[in-house]
């Protein structure tokens, strides 16, 4: 297995405060294309850009080693529309 | 049987795959070269909308690159503002824009010279109306009725 969620999730929990985290592996199970929501108060005030920049950062290496990498980034305010929207 | 034969030999692929791809990752990791890094400069400027991707804008070859084409072609971005770059075509081009850009995936927008995002921004930015407002500000498309309604009545000057 390339890359192992419990690494992404421990990399993300480690960085920053998570209110919520979802990681889906969507390459069955090959570890090469995952995509993640994550919803931390931390990305008040920072633009999508800077949010995936920083997510992009942090994982880094795991990043290097997969197909794909998708990203959803909220705050929780705005996670809070999101499921109201899909709900 | 037979299936759990072809199991264990695709498990076993795996690896060896990976340890070849090695050298071409240690080469992605090298400092950008001032030239390499001068060239992406002039190509990021090279037309009002530029989109690093894989494949053509006719024959994508990522589900990525193709959402993003789909998506300039649906805010009615001309062809003569897109230029598109084929990673798949060129090595360093590949490995240079993820350095120039700072960002590790293909496809990348750029929307008069500055980076835009990927797929996920760029997908984020068209539901919310952000890509319209910049191609509009940025003077690619023209805006719709709907959106500039002084737009209909606007005479040319």
């Amino acid at each position: 297995m390339a890359v192992d969620t419990n690494v992404l999730e421990a990399v993300i929990r480690g960085a920053l405060p998570v209110t919520h985290l979802e990681i889906e592996d969507q390459s069955n199970g090959c570890g090469e294309n995952y995509a993640i929501i994550l919803v931390s108060e931390a990305f008040e005030g920072k633009t999508t850009l800077a949010r995936h920049r920083w997510v992009n950062d942090l994982l880094k290496k795991e990043i290097a080693q997969m197909h794909a990498f998708s990203q959803k980034t909220f705050t929780p305010k705005q996670y809070e529309a999101y499921l109201a929207k899909n709900a | 049987m037979f299936r759990a034969s072809i199991n264990s030999s695709l498990g076993l692929l795996r690896p060896t795959l990976r340890t070849s791809l090695t050298p071409s990752r240690l080469q992605s990791l090298r400092f950008l070269s001032q030239e390499t890094r001068a060239q992406l400069e002039t190509a990021v400027k090279s037309s009002p909308v530029v989109l690093f991707m894989k494949g053509t804008p006719a024959a994508p070859q990522c589900g990525f690159s193709r959402a993003v084409v789909q998506i300039l072609d649906m805010h009615g971005v001309p062809p003569e503002k897109l230029k598109t770059f084929n990673v798949l075509e060129d090595e360093e081009l590949r490995s240079g824009i993820k350095e120039f850009s700072e960002w590790p995936t293909v496809p990348q927008v750029y929307v008069n010279g500055e980076f835009v995002g990927g797929c996920d921004i760029l997908l984020g930015m068209h539901q919310s109306g952000e890509l319209e407002t910049l191609l509009v500000k940025g003077d690619v498309v023209e805006a719709t009725p709907e959106a500039e309604p002084a737009a209909t009545t606007a005479s040319p000057s």
